[in-house]
């Protein structure tokens, strides 16, 4: 239920950013759901800079504003593989981040309820790592990435049934 | 006077806790009617005021959780003998009880209770035990549950579990504000709680120390986790682990000179050893799998651990100082959380199946495996120090609750507490140091 608020919200602000042209700017705030955080934001270096100098016509950038949105990717049970939609999120950030070598951030793995609480400890370290690996693959200084895993400690989602849990098992891009 | 209740069905045995807030509901869901019949004469009470706490309906709902015994119901009783003298054992004879259980409690002092008791063999008419105790009101409960344990040990010949403790983790979440999350200490029974710590972030993974005195646990109270190690008699506590990446699974040695935990602070999850006096640490485990969930074999020589090295979360042995591991577990996809029985012959588990995560025990010569459990989301299963029960958590209507077992999966009950999410049993070692009797 709080997934979907969030996920509502922003769908928004990437909407609303797609309109304003300047689709960077997601980048500086600090998290997903701090939605004052995204109307209050300041310009920051937009990314036309460090897309291969090409500019964008207005479809990419609404998509590439859609993507930094994203703040949370989502992986399998038991699983710490990323699949497409998550490496589509992961670019994004890790261009943002590659464009504005100032920004740093954290990587929250999570889990669901399913299985021994520290083995999803370790399981949610494993998803965190995953996306860290492939920031740092895609040109991200390791020591501007931290890790962290709840493992299954902090669901977003209460309820016990599928819905829930895949929402659950994600990794939480926060941007510092 | 029918005692024949087969597979009794969900019977609700209510006590009242008098304890600040909560109210503890403990329900029996599967049951058996074999089992010795005893029949407890409820206590007499002398002095002006009652107690609150009734020492014969705690022994009575000991017993009853037990699975040992078949507690004879009182409205059946033709006589309700309190001293030695007024005892006619064809009266219980006639009830087919064999064995009976007599006592009184007296306000001997002011906040002085004198306790008596005295267990019979109905066929053999004589007595098999039989104490006194001078105790405050605040040690009654316990009291109680010594009277359990002896009687638990007279008529099966192993000694009961009944004055142990559990600790175990609760959230609560208030409408506003913060989640509260509190690591509890309470009897057996799930009576007498008592608040550890209490902490806005998550804990988890509470492990006793051999001699029942300190707890260590993980916290998140930094944002990640750390362990911890917390003396329960005097409150202080020590930060034991606060390495890069996660800090968890803490387990002691049986001696309580070692801890077992897991440190990803060489990038993945793996099992190491820190002596507690130096805090020297020694890597276990070197596989690029998750290694975690360690726990010692009673004579300490050998961990059995959690490793995903095959493709799915399995149980492992290796020997206590490292080495090569062999794998314990092959039935299903998911065995994690194991730990031993004090007698090093079995070891419980959560083990999934099509149906869900249940609690199963192996016996390890001859490695067969028995589901306890019908639930579905079942975890976190732990010994009772005499090897007859397994305390595990699991969810009812969406909430989380404890529930034991008998080890042979014939008994099981729940612990309901009155609010709050209920999650991460452990039972606690036997307590030499609660002996009162005279």
């Amino acid at each position: 239920m709080k997934k979907r608020k969030h996920l509502a919200a922003s769908l928004l602000i990437a909407f609303a950013f797609a309109l304003a042209g300047c689709a960077g700017e997601e980048a500086t705030k600090p998290t997903a759901g701090d939605e004052k955080g995204a109307a209050s934001a300041q310009t920051a270096p937009a990314t036309d800079k460090s897309a291969a100098g090409a500019s964008l016509s207005d479809r990419e950038k609404q998509r590439r504003a859609e993507l930094l949105a994203q703040r949370r990717v989502y992986f399998a049970f038991d699983s710490s593989t990323i699949d497409d939609e998550a490496r589509a999120i992961i670019e994004a950030h890790a261009a943002n981040l590659v464009a504005n070598p100032q920004i740093k951030l954290s990587l929250e793995g999570n889990c669901d309820e399913r299985g021994t609480r520290e083995y999803n400890l370790a399981l949610g370290e494993r998803r965190a790592q995953a996306v860290e690996r492939m920031m740092k693959v895609l040109g991200v200084a390791g020591n501007r990435i931290k890790t962290v895993s709840y493992g299954e400690e902090k669901p977003l989602c209460q309820e016990h049934n599928e819905s829930c849990w895949r929402q659950n098992r994600r990794a939480e891009i926060a941007y510092k | 006077m029918q005692f024949s209740l087969k597979w009794i069905a969900v019977t609700g045995i209510l006590l009242w806790s008098f304890s600040a807030r909560a109210v503890l509901t403990i329900e029996i869901t599967r049951g058996v009617d074999t089992g010795t019949p005893i029949a407890i004469v409820p206590f007499s009470w002398e002095g002006p005021i009652k107690p609150a706490q009734n020492v014969s309906d705690i022994v009575e709902a000991d017993l009853a959780r037990s699975g040992r015994f078949a507690v004879l119901p009182r409205k059946d009783f033709i006589s309700t003998p309190h001293e030695d003298k007024d005892v006619v054992f064809k009266d219980w004879r006639i009830l087919k009880a064999e064995a009976l259980t007599i006592g009184s409690v007296r306000l001997a002092a002011p906040g002085k209770f004198q306790v008596q008791f005295r267990l019979y063999d109905v066929f053999k008419q004589t007595q098999i035990a039989g104490f006194r105790y001078n105790v405050s009101a605040d040690l009654l409960r316990s009291v109680a549950h010594q009277i359990s344990d002896i009687i638990y040990e007279k008529i099966t010949g192993e000694p009961g579990a009944f004055s142990t403790r559990i600790a175990y983790v609760t959230r609560e979440e208030p409408p506003r504000g913060l989640p509260v999350y509190k690591l509890q200490v309470a009897d057996s029974d799930g009576f007498n709680a008592q608040t550890v710590v209490r902490s806005a972030e998550p804990l988890m993974s509470p492990a006793w120390s051999p001699d029942g005195n300190r707890l260590a646990y993980v916290s998140f109270e930094d944002k990640r986790s750390k362990v911890y190690v917390q003396n329960l008699t005097d409150g202080r506590r020590e930060l034991l682990a606060e390495f890069t990446g996660i800090n968890s699974a803490p387990a002691w040695s049986p001696d309580g000179t070692r801890l077992a935990l897991t440190l990803s602070r060489d990038g993945n999850a793996e099992i190491y050893v820190m002596l507690l006096n130096s805090r020297a640490l020694k890597r276990l485990t070197f596989d690029p799998a998750i290694d975690t969930e360690p726990s010692w074999s009673p004579d300490g020589r050998d961990i059995i651990f959690t490793s995903d090295r095959a493709g799915s979360p399995q149980i492992y042995r290796m020997n206590a100082s490292g080495g090569s591991a062999e794998r314990l577990t092959f039935e299903g996809d998911y065995n994690a959380r194991s730990s031993f029985a004090a007698d090093g012959k079995s070891i419980t588990f959560v083990s999934r199946s099509q149906s869900g995560y249940r609690i199963a025990v192996m016996r390890l010569d001859n490695r067969t495996q028995q589901v306890l459990t019908d639930t579905s989301l079942d975890e976190s299963p732990s010994f009772a120090p005499n090897g007859r029960m397994i305390i595990y958590a699991t969810e009812v209507r969406g909430r989380g609750v404890l529930a034991s077992a008998s080890a042979d999966g014939r008994v099981r009950q729940l612990f309901k507490f009155e609010e709050g999410d209920i999650r991460e049993p452990a039972w606690s070692p036997y307590n030499r140091e609660l002996q009162y009797k005279e």
